[in-house]
Formats: structure tokens, C-alpha cells, sequence
């Protein structure tokens, strides 16, 4: 059973969604003691860093996620769920939950033809194998919506990269902690097939 | 290297699938839910819905389109069509779209575009404009006009300016669309497109003309477009997703395959 974290902004309903059409149990909490002792944690969103963080305090899920990190649950971060897991974001100037090391700062380019957010399908490069990134092929693309990126301090934490401007990580994790910058549930097979790996993900492997 | 986005557009007329001729002459071709799954089946890299019926009767019939079409097809895609309150949004996105699309009613009421990136993000909130080509004047320097009522009522506003401006009240995206070039199939007004796409720092998606792959290519181009909206190409099936894409794959454009 997956636990999809209800911090009462992101896109629950499409993970959920997706999750239904793969014909993978789950359900949405947002009570801290149900995600705490979660088999496995998807944490997803669209949001402002400082109102997602205030959120989690209020709800009491910051400390909640903190306990099933430290436990080995298994965690999967999307977009904000992504960000949130650093030390800090640049938006709103908001300390995150630190399960990660790193910031996480505004994309800086002066190519007046890139729009911002950086918006559609891009190419995403591994750079490291991990299981829920097996199926990934080069070339292959994913639906990203965002103007903030992850930059975690331990480059071995970084997983697979895009590149929009420059090259940034898109895909970060440590332990059973993994997260990904694009929206795995908007972005077709590609991203379904992430999802079902991550269901079947032993992070002990 | 981000793609160029080919967006396949359905209008919803009590929840079937119709297609205009300059705003009028609007004819049923089918079902949206099986016509967006086939799309997204082909390759299609986002879908809007606008509902062109609105009217308040007609509403949870659209929403019900909205939730079957978020159960089967895994790209993001947006709904417009008589959205004027932060609520009428909210049902939209609580439905299963990732993206409202907000046209007449901003005009009307701008605070609807703050209000709906404040309470969903900017990601959330495109900001669709129709357009007719004036002459240019100084109160309309660019010599493109707002309509709104389905093209039928100009507002005295100018096109370029109000990009500008739905861009600083919160807008994520703009929709341009050239009511002069809506269902000619004779190409995308090219330099609209470019002078919105210049003016402002959001993606700007092309709307409006297109009836060949090499519209598409022009838009993409010249017209600065983030992405372009096909609509009848599609629907009557002189076209693929697939063969559209080939073609500006082979022409050197970056887009998903």
C-alpha cells in the first residue's frame, strides 16, 4: 500500500490516479501517524516551497516524514516533494525537512528565449543507476513545471540530470529516500513505468 | 533541450466533440474522452478542452469529461470554457486538469488571473486570449485587438499590452489565438504570435490556422511559439500526432517522439 502524503496543495488526484490505472493500492493521508507508519510514501506536489513547509508544520507531516525516512520507508518526491526534502529553498527563503543535504535555488539564465517556468517535455540523463530509473532510456522525456531545481550537496546523490539552460539534477535520493524534479504521473509510459518500479522498490537491494 | 509541445485541441459542446469555422458553423464530430485517448496514444504532448457550451446546465457534464479523460490519459492537459470564479477552478482541477484556461473572464475581471495563480500557482493558470488584427492606433499600438464572446465583442484592448500585463498579475502561460486565422487551415498568424511570444517571459502557445505540418514549422519558428495547438488537422484525420512530429523532427525542430 503506497501512502500519498495530502498536504492540501500538489497533485494528489493524478498520482492517484496513475496509481489506479496501474492497479497499485494506495491511498491519501494526510494524517501524520498514518504516513508515518506508511509501507511506502509518495510525497507529491505543485506549490510554493514556504506554504507547502508551513503546511507540513502545521499538520505536524514535517516531523512525520522525518520518522519514515529515519525508519527506511520507502519515499518517493515529486516536483515540490522533490525540493522540500533539502536543507533549504531559495523560494520564500524556507528552511526544507534536510533528509537531503543541498539548496535549492531559482534557475539563473540570461538566454532571453528561455522561458520560465521551465515548462514541457525534456530530455532526462542517468547518470547513476538506480532501480526506479532502470527502464530509462537516453533520450527519453518527461513533463517538468518548475523555476526552482534540486542541488544536492553530495554529488553522489544525484541520479539523473536535465538540462535547460545548464545541465541541473532531476533525479535525487539517498537510502530510501528517492525524488524527481518532473511529474512521473503527466508524463506518459515513460513516467507510469517509474511509478510501478518504485512500487516494487526495495531500497534494502 | 526542452521540446517544442504539439497540443491537441478539443472543443466540448455538450460534452461532445465539435470544431469551428471562425467561431461559428460548429459542427458534433465525436467523443472527447476516446479522441483525447487515442492522441495521447499517438504522441500528443498535452490536450485542452474548452467548453464552448458553458452554460451553467451543461457544467457537470464537462467536469464528468474532465474526470474520465484524467483517468486514462497521463499528460497534462487544461480545461477552458466558463471558468469565472477561483471555485469554477477549483472543480476543474479537483476533476483531474493540471491547467485552467482563463479567456473572457479575465478581460472582464483581471483579479481572476491573481487570484487563481495565488491559490493554484502560476504553473496552474493560462491566460487564453483571442485576437483580431486592427489597424494599429495609439491606443493599439500593435495593431491586434482583445475580442472576447467568441470573437464577437472587441474590447478596445491591445493585445501585446494585455500579455504583459496577464503575465505580472500571475499567468504561467499565454494561449494566443487569431480569430482572423481560426479554421482557415491557411497558417498561424506569425507575426502575432512573435510580438506576444517577445513581449513577455512565460511560454507562449500558438492558436489558431493550422492546416499543414508546415505551419507548425513556421510558428515554431519565426513565431517564437513554446508550443503550437493543432485542432482539425487532428480531428478529421489527415494527420497524425506521429507524422506531424516526424515532420518537424526532419526539419530540425526538438520534439518528443
Amino acid at each position: 500500500m503506497i501512502t500519498i502524503v495530502d498536504y492540501q496543495a500538489g497533485n494528489l488526484t493524478s498520482v492517484k490516479r496513475a496509481l489506479d490505472h496501474l492497479g497499485i493500492p494506495n491511498q491519501i493521508s494526510a494524517d501524520p501517524h498514518v504516513v508515518q507508519g506508511a509501507e511506502r510514501i509518495i510525497f507529491p506536489g505543485v506549490g510554493h516551497a514556504g506554504s507547502t513547509m508551513r503546511v507540513l508544520k502545521e499538520t505536524g507531516l514535517d516531523s512525520a516524514l522525518k520518522t519514515a525516512f529515519s525508519r527506511g520507508t520507502p519515499i518517493l518526491g515529486i516536483c515540490i516533494g522533490c525540493q522540500i526534502i533539502l536543507s533549504y529553498s531559495e523560494e520564500g527563503n524556507t528552511p526544507g525537512l534536510g533528509l537531503l543535504p543541498g539548496v535549492c535555488p531559482r534557475f539563473q539564465v540570461r538566454d532571453a528565449a528561455l522561458k520560465f517556468p521551465h515548462m514541457g517535455w525534456n530530455a532526462v540523463t542517468v547518470i547513476q543507476a538506480h532501480p526506479i530509473l532502470q527502464h530509462v532510456r537516453a533520450g527519453d522525456e518527461f513533463y517538468f513545471v518548475h523555476s526552482y531545481y534540486p542541488q544536492p550537496t553530495d554529488p553522489a546523490t544525484i541520479y539523473a540530470t536535465s538540462e535547460y539552460g545548464y545541465p541541473f539534477p532531476a533525479a535525487i535520493g539517498t537510502g530510501s529516500l528517492f525524488a524527481v524534479q518532473f511529474h512521473a504521473e503527466k508524463s506518459g509510459a515513460v513516467g507510469l513505468k517509474l511509478l510501478k518500479n518504485f512500487a516494487r522498490w526495495n531500497s534494502g537491494d | 533541450m526542452l521540446s517544442k509541445r504539439i497540443i491537441a485541441c478539443l472543443d466540448v459542446r455538450d460534452g461532445k466533440l465539435a470544431k469551428s469555422i471562425q467561431f461559428v458553423n460548429t459542427k458534433n464530430i465525436g467523443d472527447p474522452v476516446e479522441q483525447a485517448r487515442k492522441y495521447y496514444e499517438q504522441g500528443v504532448d498535452e490536450l485542452v478542452f474548452y467548453d464552448i457550451t458553458a452554460s451553467p446546465d451543461n457544467r457537470a457534464i464537462m467536469l464528468d469529461v474532465v474526470s474520465r479523460v484524467a483517468e486514462q490519459v497521463f499528460i497534462p492537459f487544461s480545461v477552458g470554457g466558463g471558468l469565472r470564479t477561483v471555485d469554477d477552478c477549483k472543480r476543474v482541477f479537483l476533476a483531474g486538469a493540471e491547467k485552467v484556461n482563463i479567456n473572457s473572464a479575465a478581460v472582464k475581471n483581471p483579479e481572476l488571473i491573481s487570484d487563481a495563480s495565488n491559490a493554484f500557482g502560476a504553473q496552474a493558470v493560462v491566460l487564453s486570449m483571442d485576437v483580431r488584427k486592427i489597424e494599429p492606433s495609439p491606443q493599439l499600438p500593435s495593431g491586434y485587438e482583445i475580442v472576447i464572446n467568441g470573437g464577437r465583442t472587441p474590447m478596445g484592448l491591445d493585445a501585446v499590452l494585455w500579455a504583459k500585463r496577464g503575465e505580472e498579475l500571475g499567468a504561467g502561460e499565454l494561449v494566443v489565438n487569431s480569430i482572423d486565422a481560426d479554421g482557415t487551415k491557411a497558417g498561424y498568424e506569425i507575426c502575432l504570435t512573435r510580438m506576444v511570444a517577445d513581449a513577455v517571459r512565460i511560454p507562449v502557445v500558438a492558436s489558431g490556422g493550422s492546416g499543414k505540418p508546415e505551419h507548425l514549422y513556421e510558428v515554431l519558428t519565426e513565431g517564437h511559439a513554446s508550443a503550437a495547438l493543432v485542432a482539425s488537422m487532428l480531428h478529421y484525420g489527415e494527420y497524425t500526432v506521429h507524422a506531424i512530429k516526424e515532420y518537424l523532427a526532419g526539419c530540425g525542430i526538438k520534439v518528443r517522439i
